[in-house]
């Protein structure tokens, strides 16, 4: 073994900090189960229907500060037949409320886009609630990783 | 669909092999064995087109050696498909007699005699000289000449002028359109300027700019040859932003941008191609899921994963080639096409033998020119190798054993990490470890070797989030390259489980005893994705070892177990 007079120096460095930044002691995450428990307290035992929303995320985020996400909830958006509202979940968040969104007919069509923060590698929950009382709900994972390391 | 043996009869060097029974040992089978340019070169010709692919050179001027995995585990659908076939079950689906050319070129085992039988391989003059007689032959006019990427980054001269040594290279190869990964890692404004200049198209459909997402670079490109009209479709590496230093380029998302590929091919058609090609750097499997969910593509030029395979694969109507990397290979690929579409196709996996092809006198001259000013450093001998030194497969690769060891020592660290990259050249024992070839394993523009301490618990994680990256059964989550290379550290792998339930037995290997999750370790590391590391650049580290120890010799590496293949 060979130690270096500069070696304290090289203690300091940032080395890893992507991986820290990642795997850094952080806030309890939620869980799936609180959040179902939260859109239970919305929108009770109403059965939830797949189809109409698309939801658009990266599988794998290249910045987990700044994920993009854009939903788009099929609909006429007459005032006989809209999107009264969608809200966006991601389940390990320590706080997984990410948005919500209201709809009126005027909006002429039900879509959105922003950017979240992910801590860790999870699903992004979507619901939709139609004007007729419709529940639409659809997933998607997003991974978050260390990274580097590519061929 | 086309038969097995429409499959089998564009071989790598297909005519060479006589018979494959009878041989003896592997080594005097292999040498009486005998190769010529003309061999390497003949092709019956089919249809008006002909597109010549070269990909993930990493900047290698010169022949070199250039071992295949060993192991080159597919997980999923990929299990036990090309490439993910090694050694005898890869020589016997692609016909391939043990001992020969062929296997010289496209398997690892007894490398080191096939080595010595049949030289080095590669090199830029050698490649020239090929892509010479085919234009020749062929004409100008038919020929379309496409470099997959991963060209500019790789040697210590591509690092000293920023890429500018390929983009010459590239030029008087007349390339016409290029993919890209690796390059990225010149920084935002390098690859700007070379693309501004450059007389060859730079095609990423993928790249956007993060506020606006607004196209980066020209998408695709309409190539007219031998009367076809052929659109180029190109794609960057979706996961450079993960894989690679994300603040070099922090305006730039990448991502497969699979909708935006189809659109490109509707376009495209709209625009009267008849011929569509993904030039790609998206990685074997991800191009092969790909094919099977974007309808209209003729034909995938595949890149990143640095597979050599001496048939196409088919997948649907799409044609997916692979040609290897290092400058081992070219590939040709003829097309028929008619009343606007590909009726019929040729291929051939050119393997550059380097002692049986005439370099070209142009390309030679270009090259000593390159290298001239850093002559110097690149002829210093640093050490001598008993051992054989190579890096790509999976798991461990001896050249990364010696830079791990050469990080625990010279670092004081209790543990080491290296990246699975799988660029860099292969020495056979007696080899001089010149810094050229030092270069080749380490040279790129963010090569600190860090001293930092870790919790056993994050090494663990570390390791699960890469194998990850390789083992994903979904390709669209697999990001290419290998597993991080670990010193002073074994550990068990299952790859068939899912993210955080692979890696077990982690051990220290100096005490023998388990790794402590919960204990401190001092990691030396080197190509951290982190701004600001600190820490001498890794060659640095591997040259003052070498110079203290003279002579390499690696005991084999059995400090990781795998399972679940």
């Amino acid at each position: 073994m060979q130690t270096q007079a500069s070696k304290r120096q090289f203690l300091r460095t940032a080395g890893i900090a992507a991986v820290a930044a990642i795997i850094a002691p952080r806030l309890a995450g939620a869980s799936p189960a609180e959040v179902a428990a939260e859109i239970k307290k919305l929108y009770g035992d109403k059965k939830m229907e797949s189809g109409r929303i698309k939801l658009d995320v990266p599988q794998i985020a290249e910045n987990g500060l700044v994920v993009p996400i854009n939903v788009e909830v099929e609909s006429p958006m007459t005032s006989a037949d809209f999107v009264k509202s969608v809200h966006v979940y991601a389940e390990k968040n320590p706080l997984p409320a990410v948005v919500s969104y209201k709809f009126t007919p005027e909006a002429g069509k039900a879509a959105a886009s922003t950017r979240m923060r992910l801590a860790e590698t999870q699903d992004i929950v979507v619901v939709a609630e139609m004007s007729n009382g419709q529940i639409f709900s659809t997933r998607a994972e997003v991974k978050v990783t260390i990274g580097g390391c590519g061929g | 669909m086309i038969s097995r043996r429409e499959f089998l009869q564009a071989t790598a060097a297909a005519g060479l092999i006589t018979s494959a029974s009878g041989l003896g040992p592997l080594g005097r089978a292999a040498a009486q064995q005998r190769i010529t340019q003309a061999d390497i070169t003949r092709f019956d010709n089919l249809g008006a087109v002909t597109i010549l692919h070269i990909t993930d050179v990493h900047a290698q001027l010169l022949p070199l050696y250039f071992r295949e995995p060993s192991v080159n585990l597919g997980v999923g659908e990929g299990k036990g498909k090309p490439p993910h076939l090694t050694d005898d079950e890869f020589r016997k689906h692609f016909n391939i007699a043990a001992g020969s050319p062929d296997a010289y070129a496209l398997t690892s085992d007894d490398f080191v005699q096939l080595a010595r039988n049949y030289g080095r391989m590669g090199g830029m003059d050698r490649i020239a000289t090929l892509i010479k007689s085919v234009r020749a032959e062929r004409g100008d006019d038919k020929v379309l000449l496409l470099d997959g990427g991963d060209t500019w980054q790789g040697s210590w001269t591509s690092l000293q002028t920023k890429g500018q040594d390929m983009v010459d290279i590239q030029s008087a190869l007349k390339i016409d359109a290029m993919a890209s990964h690796w390059e990225f890692t010149y920084g935002a404004d390098r690859v700007q300027e070379i693309v501004k200049s450059a007389p060859f198209a730079f095609l990423a459909q993928n790249v956007r700019s993060l506020e606006w997402q607004e196209p980066v670079f020209e998408a695709r490109k309409m190539f007219e040859r031998g009367g076809a009209k052929i659109a180029v479709i190109g794609q960057a590496l979706p996961r450079t932003a993960v894989a690679n230093p994300r603040w070099m380029f922090p305006d730039w998302e990448f991502g497969i941008r699979e909708d935006d590929i189809r659109k490109q091919v509707e376009e495209a058609r709209a625009e009267g191609a008849d011929v569509v090609v993904l030039l790609s750097h998206n990685g074997f499997d991800v191009d092969r899921k790909l094919a099977s969910r974007v309808k209209g593509i003729d034909v995938i030029l595949t890149a990143h994963t640095h597979d050599a395979m001496p048939g196409v694969v088919r997948e649907g109507e799409t044609i997916i080639i692979a040609s290897g990397s290092h400058g081992k290979f070219l590939s040709r690929l003829d097309l028929e096409v008619k009343a606007k579409k590909v009726t019929g196709f040729r291929y051939k996996l050119m393997p550059i033998f380097s002692d049986v092809i005439t370099p070209d006198p142009d390309m030679k001259a270009l090259v000593e020119k390159i290298r001239a000013p850093f002559e110097k450093d690149l002829s210093r001998e640093l050490a001598t190798t008993e051992s054989l030194l190579y890096r790509r497969g999976n798991f461990n690769g001896t050249f990364d054993d010696l830079i791990c060891k050469a990080m625990l020592e010279e670092r004081d660290a209790e543990i080491s990490l290296s990246p699975g990259f799988r660029w860099g050249g292969t020495l056979v024992p007696g080899d001089a470890i010149t810094f050229d070839a030092l270069a080749n394993a380490t040279a790129m523009t963010y090569p600190n070797c860090y001293r930092n301490t870790m919790s056993g618990e994050q090494l663990r994680l570390v390791l699960e989030d890469v194998a990850d990256n390789i083992f994903h059964p979904d390709p669209y989550f697999q990001g290419g390259g290998d597993m991080v290379r670990v010193g002073g550290l074994g550990y068990s792998i299952d790859v068939s489980k899912p993210i955080n339930q692979r890696i077990t037995d982690l051990v220290e290997l100096k005490s023998g005893k388990p790794l402590d999750l919960k204990r401190n370790y001092v990691v030396a590391g080197w190509g951290s994705i982190a701004q600001n590391v600190e820490g001498p650049p890794i060659w640095d580290v591997v040259e003052k070892y070498l110079a203290r120890v003279k002579t390499v010799r690696l005991e084999p590496n059995t400090s990781v177990k795998v399972t679940g293949a």
